[in-house]
């Protein structure tokens, strides 16, 4: 039961093959038997979630039909929860209890899903490898050897070893699709604004996207329905329709124009991850859909652009930590700036303090128009590279990362790991959906295939992505450890 | 733009954080090489380009001053580390 997908889970739980409580059960037992090897959850809500489970069954009993209803679910411990600990993965926010409930968690306990817990993740989201986090990093179900990306490393490695049904993340620069990635799971960027980030905590605010991560195209639609819309607490939020994102699953995909990027097959990218992607857009070609070359010629320029812009916004974002308010305060402070400086070098952990550095550096006096102001222009070719693309082709595809999972520690040198994240981190820059789907093994480790479409076509997205699961199964398959009985 | 020690001693006042005499050379390096891959960018010419500040390329709705948040001064001071009869507690500040 607990590998099905939240559309056969929903199924089951109309049907009254299972109830909530049962279901909810049967996941907290599996984060008992796993977290401790697999440290995907920070916090797990044993009481709460079965009262909400109880209270599932109730509605449900009652008449009461939705999708996600008594659905077990893990959020990301970015999204702030009422009267429960919201920590981001520093040691920052160790002891901090949201007073309130993110957009996002509104929503789905609107929908009445169940809340498990909080998962893991790199330090205030930034890192491609959950090693980053103040509470020791997440273990890739595939070889616990491995690292399950990041920064929604816990959100992932939760998927895929079945302790939840589905789950959140954030996505800054490809903290969803490169975990999705390594992991073997599907993960959702939607486009810029789609989704409230009220209640999120901010790393870079004109990156930061919130989305699903999920087993299935079909259950990233379901998901995105509960949590698409207009939040007026969020400015920035679109004011764009919301549609039902399951209603196109099904479209036909004959005479789709598929774009593959030259710059995203080229020097760096592992040969079995090519072979993989590449044999899956040969699935595309028997469904009736054209493959055809394009370039991204400033793709090259995304990672520099980004490392201006999401540390410039982040050194802004991160200043709020002072230990006053709240969060972490050191002991005896001498005096007011020893207090704010020491609070903040202890609380924060190497990789949020270099970054908070680069764009303290990089917004100071005199070297704005050199950095920042370049970063956003650069921002604009790559955007215009999209929209270029797009009015030859209706949808993107390629590699989400050039390997599979690296192993643990392997990676010291921070612009090493900056690289990761070469094919995803343009869409951020452009605010465009994107989405990781398995797409097959290298050496047994998963190979994630990377699809984007222009602003707000994630209907065209989901269902691209729905119509290759409809026809393989590398969605399905899971690490032999942690299958069912195991 | 070199970035020595100097720089670095500025920067971590700038964003109020202390770096040890032990780190500063780590640090410093790390970052060097970070803004080398930032200026990988300095390549293209953009003279012509406009910055772009939003992904969506549009500006902030506004909307009416409303008051909508309640006052909830005692539930948020409970998560500051030091307060007294609802004020906030630092270090003192003036002799």
């Amino acid at each position: 039961m607990i590998e099905k997908t939240v559309a056969e889970l929903s199924g089951s739980l109309s049907r009254g093959d299972i109830s909530s409580v049962e279901l909810t059960q049967a996941y907290l037992d599996r984060i008992n038997q796993y977290n401790s090897t697999l440290n995907a959850f920070v916090t797990v809500c044993e009481e709460s979630a079965l009262t909400q489970a109880a209270q599932a069954d109730t509605a449900r009993a009652d008449g009461l039909t939705s999708p996600l209803l008594g659905i077990p679910l893990a959020h990301k411990d970015i999204f702030c929860t009422s009267g429960i600990k919201t920590s981001c993965g520093s040691k920052m926010l160790h002891n901090f209890i949201a007073p309130y409930d993110a957009t996002v968690v509104s929503r789905f306990n609107d929908a009445g899903a169940v809340m498990l817990g909080k998962t893991n993740m790199d330090e205030f989201a930034m890192g491609s490898s959950n090693e980053t986090s103040y509470f020791g990093p997440v273990k890739n179900p595939w070889d616990t050897d491995r690292v399950p990306g990041g920064s929604s490393g816990g959100s992932a490695a939760a998927i895929a070893a079945d302790l939840c049904a589905m789950a959140t993340g954030t996505d800054t620069g490809g903290s969803i699709r490169q975990p999705a990635a390594f992991c073997g799971i599907t993960g959702l960027k939607p486009s810029y604004g789609r989704i409230s980030r009220w209640g999120m905590i901010a790393f870079a605010s004109s990156l930061d996207q919130a989305g699903p991560i999920c087993k299935s195209a079909e259950d990233a639609a379901l998901m995105l329905n509960a949590m698409a819309g207009l939040d007026t607490k969020d400015s920035t939020c679109a004011d764009v329709p919301v549609e039902d994102y399951t209603a196109d699953l099904n479209n036909s995909l004959q005479g789709l124009r598929i774009g593959i990027p030259r710059q995203h097959f080229a020097e760096g990218l592992s040969p079995e991850v090519e072979q993989a992607v590449r044999e899956a857009l040969g699935v595309y070609e028997k469904l009736g859909a054209q493959l055809i070359d394009i370039d991204l010629p400033n793709n090259h320029l995304s990672v520099s652009a980004y490392y201006v812009v999401a540390p410039a916004e982040a050194s802004a974002n991160l200043s709020r930590f002072d230990g006053v308010r709240y969060g972490y305060r050191c002991d005896n402070p001498v005096d007011l700036e020893d207090m704010y400086k020491r609070s903040r070098s202890e609380g924060f952990g190497d990789e949020v303090k270099r970054r908070i550095m680069v764009g303290t550096y990089a917004l100071s006096a005199g070297f704005y128009d050199a950095y920042y102001r370049k970063a956003q222009k650069i921002r604009r070719l790559i955007k215009q590279d999209f929209n270029a693309a797009f009015q030859q082709v209706d949808i993107i595809i390629g590699p989400t990362s050039p390997h599979t999972a690296f192993t643990l520690g392997a990676k010291t040198d921070p612009v090493a790991m900056y690289l990761e994240d070469i094919y995803t981190i343009a869409v951020n820059l452009a605010g465009l959906p994107g989405m990781s789907v398995p797409a097959g093994l290298a050496d047994g480790l998963p190979v994630g295939m990377h699809l984007v479409a222009s602003d707000f076509a994630e209907s065209l997205l989901l269902n691209v992505a729905h119509q290759f699961q409809l026809n393989t199964d590398w969605h399905r398959l899971r690490a032999t450890a942690f299958e069912e009985g195991h | 733009m070199a970035f020595d020690k100097t720089e670095v001693e500025k920067v971590a006042q700038l964003a109020r954080l202390h770096i040890s005499h032990t780190e500063k050379d780590e640090v410093t390096g790390r970052i060097t090489d970070i803004l080398a891959l930032i200026d990988q960018m300095q390549s293209v010419d953009t003279d012509a380009v406009a910055p772009l500040a939003h992904p969506l390329d549009i500006t902030q709705r506004l909307r009416e001053d409303d008051v909508t948040e309640s006052n909830r001064r005692d539930e948020l001071q409970q998560l500051a580390p030091e307060v007294d009869e609802g004020l906030y507690l630092v270090p003192k500040v003036i002799e």
